[in-house]
């Protein structure tokens, strides 16, 4: 990263007052845990969590050929979308891999807003500024744009002692959003987050987050309301198997291998990429992300190599950790192809140390229904 | 920073603790513990009767989030290792001076100690971690 130094969100004294260890990410200076990781993890799978996750991206997209320049970006098929609908997808370059993954929300017809990745926001905001020219209008939102998300089973139920605006969202279906008024900030608020559990996502205007972080922090014991940083936030969606952009996916990796086909429309009409991905699509895949289970003695780590059982290397680990909720140690990890079947044995080279893994179903884990 | 530093070890600069006694029994400060968060693998790369060497790694310990290594704060024979952490990791977050002891050496210099921090120097270097 540049030298420049660290910035800090709306919510930074927030984060010091309730003791968070602040490290250095994608050029800010966020927390990474304030009462410890498991314990974090735990009260978003079992209660309510909070997190700042201002550092995103919110690009905003105006005009009557705003949907046909998303659309053209992004591999899902945003043309699907209703007023009020978000969706998650890809957005790859002409090689068909992926510059980043995307939510994207439509406002309106004419109204659109793509919320990308904090470690790619100047890519994503140039890349999407680039196609807008002289057919939308397009401004970068980032800077004026908080972003606190609620996750838990009972994050809604917490949302909604903020007042009748607040109790009204428990209405919203999931990857739905609507605009409204939490404790007098005007917010927009999604059925959206990344933990694998019910809750939302909370874009407010930068130097009001720290007003709605508090109401949620001041009626937050009851709901065993808990601050949430960095650490947690990896090991809450490595469990749902949620992608990490950086780690499991980025500009050497396509779609179809990580496993997010779901979100390439190859017949929604041209996309970036999209010429890529047919080829990448009619022949069978040279590698694909798995997700893994350690069952000797080892934490699989971002970037070990993976071995076949003669010890040959042939794939890399892109997560892992011990899942606190699954009780075991899992990854993901490119293996090849004939290699990714349920129940393949191989090895994870943990810093020479050969351990033994299995390929096992993803997601690691999911919520019950409500 | 917080954490504990018992008047009676000594320590390294990389936040191993040592017992002087028959023995010099082996563990890692609160202070390293509280950097390291949920201990969830201790792992012993040795065992009793091998040659550790003084500032060489004799294990590895992993958090949720990272891995460290494990620090021989003097050279000689490893004559006690505690299994129970092999199954037990969370006694290092537990009792960190006490149960989470992790190897007793044998030093091959007695004087090997001297080169230890005494609790003021380790409280000092951990105040300008």
């Amino acid at each position: 990263m540049s030298d420049s130094p660290l910035r800090r969100t709306s919510l930074y004294e927030e984060h010091v007052a309730l003791g968070a260890r602040m490290v250095s990410f994608a050029g800010w200076e966020m927390p990474v845990q304030y009462t410890g990781i498991v314990d974090e993890h735990v009260a978003v799978r079992t209660a309510s969590g909070a997190f700042d996750v201002s550092h995103m991206g919110e690009l905003r997209l105006r005009g009557d050929y705003a949907a046909h320049v998303v659309d053209h970006l992004v591999t899902n098929d945003a043309k699907k979308l209703v007023d009020g609908q978000a969706m998650y997808t890809c957005a790859c370059n002409e090689g068909g891999t992926i510059l980043d993954d995307l939510i994207v929300y439509r406002r309106s017809a004419v109204d659109w807003l793509v919320v990308c990745n904090a470690s790619n926001r100047s890519k994503m905001s140039a890349h999407f500024a680039r196609a807008a020219k002289d057919h939308c209008d397009f401004e970068d939102q980032s800077d004026a744009t908080a972003l606190i998300a609620l996750q838990g089973p009972r994050a809604l139920e917490l949302l909604a002692t903020l007042g009748p605006e607040a109790a009204a969202l428990s209405a919203l279906k999931s990857f739905t959003f609507r605009d409204t008024s939490l404790v007098g900030v005007r917010c927009t608020v999604a059925r959206t987050g990344y933990t694998g559990e019910d809750g939302v996502e909370i874009f407010a205007p930068w130097h009001e987050a720290p007003t709605v972080w508090r109401a949620l922090f001041g009626a937050g014991k009851a709901f065993g309301l808990k601050a949430v940083g960095l650490g947690a936030r990896d090991t809450l969606r490595l469990e749902p198997r949620l992608s990490l952009y950086g780690n499991d996916i980025d500009e050497t990796t396509n779609p179809l291998e990580a496993g997010l086909g779901w979100v390439v429309k190859l017949d929604k009409g041209d996309f970036v990429g999209r010429g890529a991905l047919v080829k990448i699509k009619a022949a069978p895949l040279a590698r694909k992300l798995v997700g893994f289970e350690v069952t000797g003695r080892g934490i699989a780590r971002h970037g070990y190599p993976l071995r076949d059982l003669a010890g040959a290397e042939v794939g890399l680990c892109t997560s892992g950790s011990p899942g606190p909720t699954v009780g075991k140690n899992i990854g993901l990890g490119y293996l090849p192809g004939a290699m990714t079947a349920i129940g393949t044995q191989f090895l994870v080279d943990c810093r020479g140390k050969n351990v033994e893994a299995v390929v096992v179903p993803t997601p690691f884990y999911k919520r019950r229904a409500a | 920073m917080s954490g504990e530093v018992p008047a009676d070890l000594l320590y390294t600069k990389d936040h191993e603790w040592v017992r002087p006694g028959a023995d010099l029994a082996v563990g890692i400060t609160a202070f390293a513990v509280e950097q390291l968060g949920d201990i969830t693998l201790v792992n012993l790369d040795v065992k009793v009767g091998d040659e550790v060497t003084a500032g060489k790694a004799f294990g590895t310990i992993e958090s949720v989030k990272t891995l460290s290594d494990l620090y021989a704060p003097v050279a000689g024979k490893v004559v006690r290792i505690n299994a129970e952490l092999a199954t037990r990791p969370e006694l290092v977050n537990e009792d960190c001076y006490g149960k989470a002891w992790m190897i007793a050496i044998q030093p091959s210099d007695p004087k090997a100690t001297s080169t230890l921090m005494d609790p003021k120097a380790y409280t000092a270097h951990v105040q300008s971690s």
